[in-house]
């Protein structure tokens, strides 16, 4: 969500006790901490995006830039109708809900594995939360030539000693490669967010219901399940922010080839490689509508949890 | 207490079994990156064998490759330029949002919770979205390629989550403490500087490595904006894009040596790191 669609924004209004210089001073003085950020931050997201807005009216190549002209809303005309730019919006759709569900399942499934104690816990959970902080690129790289080699990567490898098939990985399922990386990578964060909530529970309702009877299922299914569902959509809401952006990973292990090209991936390429700067804003702005979709669900996830936090302090 | 008597019994005979699911699922998980550490210390035939070779000679060759012995181009200007972006920013951030998350959490604005979700909502703003117009800024003015055009970029990325983290940090702070000072006639960069940073100096210690963490990873800004002078290390790493086998113990050595940063700030802030990832709504 930007500031031009809701712009809730503390403006400084004219203070109503116009013949107390000291009051309107007060105010000023709790508000003069504030503003450096808040300037900041307007300056530097919120004017980029609006001169976005303004390129996606106009045709615009920058290779002839003498050739600039505004032309209305036939830029995403373009994009909607063109077949490589659907396919890159029904990629980024795929690659995120696939990618954000695996990874949600699994980190669920490891959280509550790590919720228990057992010998060498604390070693297990740094194991599980590497893979999150290996730089973005250098993962990509990792799992490009490492993984998915099929001479002499780790996969084929481990699958010669079974005597399995030796498939180019890359070539014959792209998007699906690219998903499992981000899968590996996006799981410990779910895990993250899910112990979070695990531990959060309140023990003695637990024990009450074991001491009631319960089976561990119907503990999870009835106790556990419902006390986890915001945490869970908020790892969901969050990934999907972050992985809607995904750049890196489809730029390093395919390069946006063999229908793996998402929506910031053709935005790049349609300014950088093909220099159409029109074009590039109109997707550019179609990416941004799409995240306010889920923005506007994750704000409100965010500001339920928020307001519970508020009320309890 | 009885109930602590049956936890104490169930515990160890239903937890073994799942313990060890843990354990394998640990080991899978990490299994690639033991296997690229393995293989940054193989030579390049070694660790471009089919069946992978587990028990080859280990070798310092990648890292020497790495850092330009075989007379590829340096990463060290690189990782220095990744270092002064990063940590130039962070404490930018934290300069600006020391003050903010004041305002919002110890001396409330009015709305401020309005405020708080203003900057959650410039985070929800893709990068794809700006990068246009920040890249004809640049060209025009003469800021391309300079470090310090990154600088401000990170700085805009990491400030919301800083400023989330740092008030749910202050709020904690007791007012007391703070009313003292006042009374003793500090002002505010005193009571910030000398009775809120002591304080809270672990929220900001985490907020400060997450903001590292971020700046360090980013790479489409700095593929977009940045070229010979002031590329940073994922730049630098998407040299090894297209590269062949016979690079694949340099590629391996080059990945770990620029994620080492990483992994250890985030090894130092686990706890905390889920805090500030899920932008401070997750305690």
């Amino acid at each position: 969500m930007t500031a031009t669609t809701t712009a809730p924004v503390a403006t400084p209004s004219v203070h109503p006790h116009k013949h107390e210089p000291s009051a309107r001073l007060r105010a000023w003085a709790t508000r003069a901490p504030l503003l450096p950020a808040l300037i900041f931050m307007i300056v530097v997201t919120q004017l980029p995006f609006v001169a976005t807005l303004v390129i996606s009216f106009f045709d615009w190549n920058a290779l002839y830039p003498d050739a600039r002209r505004f032309a209305g809303v036939d830029n995403y005309r373009h994009v909607l109708t063109d077949a490589d730019l659907r396919n890159s919006v029904w990629t980024t759709i795929l690659l995120t809900v696939t990618v954000v569900l695996v990874s949600l399942l699994l980190g669920l499934v490891l959280a509550l594995l790590l919720d228990r104690r057992f010998k060498g816990r604390g070693l297990v959970r740094t194991l599980l939360i590497a893979p999150f902080l290996v730089v973005p690129v250098a993962a990509a790289l990792l799992w490009k030539h490492v993984l998915y080699n099929p001479e002499y990567g780790l996969l084929n490898g481990l699958l010669h000693y079974v005597g399995g098939p030796q498939p180019d990985w890359i070539s014959n399922t792209p998007l699906l490669a690219v998903e499992a990386s981000l899968v590996w990578q996006w799981t410990p964060f779910m895990m993250l967010i899910v112990l979070a909530g695990l531990q959060s529970r309140d023990p003695e309702q637990i024990e009450a219901a074991r001491v009631d009877g319960a089976s561990d299922w119907q503990i999870f299914r009835h106790l556990t399940l419902p006390h986890l569902r915001r945490y869970l959509e908020l790892g969901a809401l969050l990934g999907s922010i972050y992985i809607v952006q995904n750049f890196d990973a489809v730029f390093t292990i395919t390069s946006g080839g063999l229908g793996t090209a998402n929506l910031p991936y053709t935005v790049y390429q349609s300014f950088y490689q093909a220099h159409e700067n029109g074009l590039a804003s109109a997707a550019g702005v179609l990416v941004v509508i799409g995240s306010i979709i889920i923005a506007t669900f994750a704000l409100r996830v965010v500001s339920s949890l928020f307001r519970e936090e508020v009320n309890r302090g | 207490m009885s109930g602590i008597a049956v936890r104490v019994r169930r515990i160890p005979r239903k937890g073994a079994g799942l313990g060890l699911v843990a354990w394998l699922a640990g080991i899978v998980f990490f299994l690639p990156i033991a296997w690229m550490a393995l293989t940054s210390f193989h030579s390049e035939q070694d660790a471009a064998t089919n069946p992978p070779s587990f028990g080859a000679a280990l070798t310092l060759d990648g890292y020497r490759e790495f850092f330009g012995a075989g007379g590829g181009a340096s990463p060290w200007p690189s990782l220095i330029n990744s270092t002064v972006a990063s940590v130039t920013s962070t404490l930018l951030v934290l300069l600006l949002a020391l003050p903010a998350a004041y305002a919002l959490s110890i001396r409330r604005v009015r709305k401020w919770t309005d405020v708080l979700f203003f900057f959650l909502s410039t985070k929800m703003l893709p990068v794809v979205a700006g990068l246009l117009p920040i890249y004809l800024f640049a060209k025009n003015t003469g800021l391309l390629d300079n470090i310090w055009l990154l600088v401000v970029l990170y700085t805009s990325m990491n400030l919301p989550i800083a400023v989330w983290m740092m008030q749910s940090f202050l709020a904690e702070v007791p007012v007391a403490v703070i009313e003292a000072a006042r009374v003793d006639g500090a002002r505010l960069p005193t009571i910030l500087g000398r009775v809120i940073a002591p304080m809270a100096l672990p929220g900001i210690a985490a907020t400060a490595l997450i903001c590292f963490i971020f700046s360090w990873n980013e790479l489409l800004f700095a593929r977009v904006l940045t070229g010979v002078v002031a590329e940073t290390a994922p730049v630098f790493l998407t040299g090894f894009i297209t590269s062949q086998g016979l690079f694949l113990a340099k590629v391996c050595a080059a990945s770990l040596v620029i994620s080492l940063p990483v992994l250890a700030a985030g090894f130092a802030a686990q706890d905390k790191l889920v805090q500030g990832l899920s932008l401070g709504a997750v305690k």
